[in-house]
């Protein structure tokens, strides 16, 4: 009943809940995509060369590997979730300098 | 020499056409000599929104194309002596005109007027090219709704891209109301979320409506939120500094008379 009258008289701001914050946290998140021009064809471009890389260095589990933008709080991060199998030995010789 | 300004959206019908129609007559309220002009071709309004659609003879597309004089083409408001509309036409599409004849036209427009201002169409295809070919300023207008905002930063992205750098931002229909209960994006959500600088807020106003019937611009009316919303940013385009209007319409007395039901 409080935050009924609370919000009927306009005293309540920033409500985490409020439809307010869900259209700019949705936005906040599509214009990420929108600017960087991440089509979901992109992200799996960016997927093969980050296996490439990465197998230079470590064995992995090529078909659980996962890569998203997400959005927490105030920033919007790319996020990776790569399963190692196996780290290799000579770690450093991988890659042609 | 004058100013091209163009006025963008990317979304259609978050208010662009109202804009124009009051900006220019806003600044022609001024004593400046404007002209709008209407690129949506094939869907032109501009005309019915100023109350000038049976003076209509010759388009923007018989201008370029050298079917009549420039001037013959220019319709001179009802209202205001240094108010002029230049007409898209209906009959044909967009590619009806080029980027270099929007550029040549600007350009001989700019000898005679102090404002010229664009009636952008919505949509990022040919029509918007030829309408930002020859402007020198952007405003783009969004109303706060996730998809007209979305739609606006991807006009703010190609507007740079197009050289047309620091665009600014109306918000319009703004409710205030809604904005206080947490259910409608606040003006500063819209500018930390699009990153550019605001011209001002129109607050929803059902003036809108009834002036548009009329075919007389809000900005006339003394009284409308919206004629005042709009009166202050023909002044901020001129470089005058005008604080935003307060946008709180009702007081706390008529907010609680609204909730018990009595008002």
């Amino acid at each position: 009943m409080f935050e009924f009258i609370q919000r009927a008289l306009g005293f309540k701001k920033d409500d985490p809940f409020s439809s307010k914050h869900a259209a700019k946290e949705r936005l906040r998140l599509v214009l990420v995509q929108d600017r960087a021009n991440m089509s979901p064809s992109t992200l799996e471009a960016l997927k093969e060369d980050l296996l490439q890389v990465i197998s230079h260095y470590m064995e992995i589990d090529q078909s659980g590997l996962e890569v998203s933008l997400s959005s927490e709080d105030e920033s919007v991060a790319l996020v990776l979730n790569i399963p190692v199998l196996n780290i290799k030995r000579n770690i450093g010789t991988g890659v042609t300098s | 020499m004058g100013e091209v300004i163009v006025i963008t959206s990317g979304k259609g019908g978050v208010g662009k056409t109202t804009t124009v129609a009051n900006l220019g007559t806003g600044l022609a309220l001024m004593g400046n000599k404007v002209v709008l002009v209407d690129t949506d071709i094939g869907l032109r309004n501009l005309d019915v929104v100023l109350g000038l659609e049976n003076r209509i003879v010759y388009d923007i597309v018989d201008v370029v194309t050298g079917n009549c004089r420039l001037k013959q083409a220019l319709i001179k408001d009802k209202r205001f002596e240094t108010l002029f509309l230049l007409p898209a036409a209906q009959t044909k599409d967009k590619t009806a005109v080029s980027e270099e004849q929007m550029k040549e036209l600007t350009n001989s427009l700019k000898e005679e007027f102090d404002y010229i201002i664009i009636d952008c169409p919505a949509g990022i295809e040919q029509g918007f090219k030829n309408a930002i070919a020859g402007a020198e300023r952007a405003v783009v207008v969004t109303t706060p709704e996730v998809a007209a905002v979305r739609d606006a930063d991807r006009i703010v992205g190609l507007l740079e891209a197009n050289g047309l750098s620091e665009p600014k931002l109306i918000i319009n229909r703004l409710r205030p109301l809604m904005v206080k209960k947490g259910d409608m994006m606040d003006i500063d959500d819209m500018i930390e979320i699009l990153a550019i600088d605001l011209l001002g807020v129109i607050p929803e106003d059902e003036m809108i409506v009834v002036s548009t019937n009329r075919g007389e611009p809000v900005v006339l009316e003394k009284q409308a939120r919206a004629g005042e919303a709009y009166r202050n940013i023909a002044k901020r385009i001129t470089g005058e500094a005008v604080p935003l209007m307060n946008l709180d319409a009702e007081g706390f007395v008529s907010r609680l008379r609204r909730l018990f039901g009595v008002g």
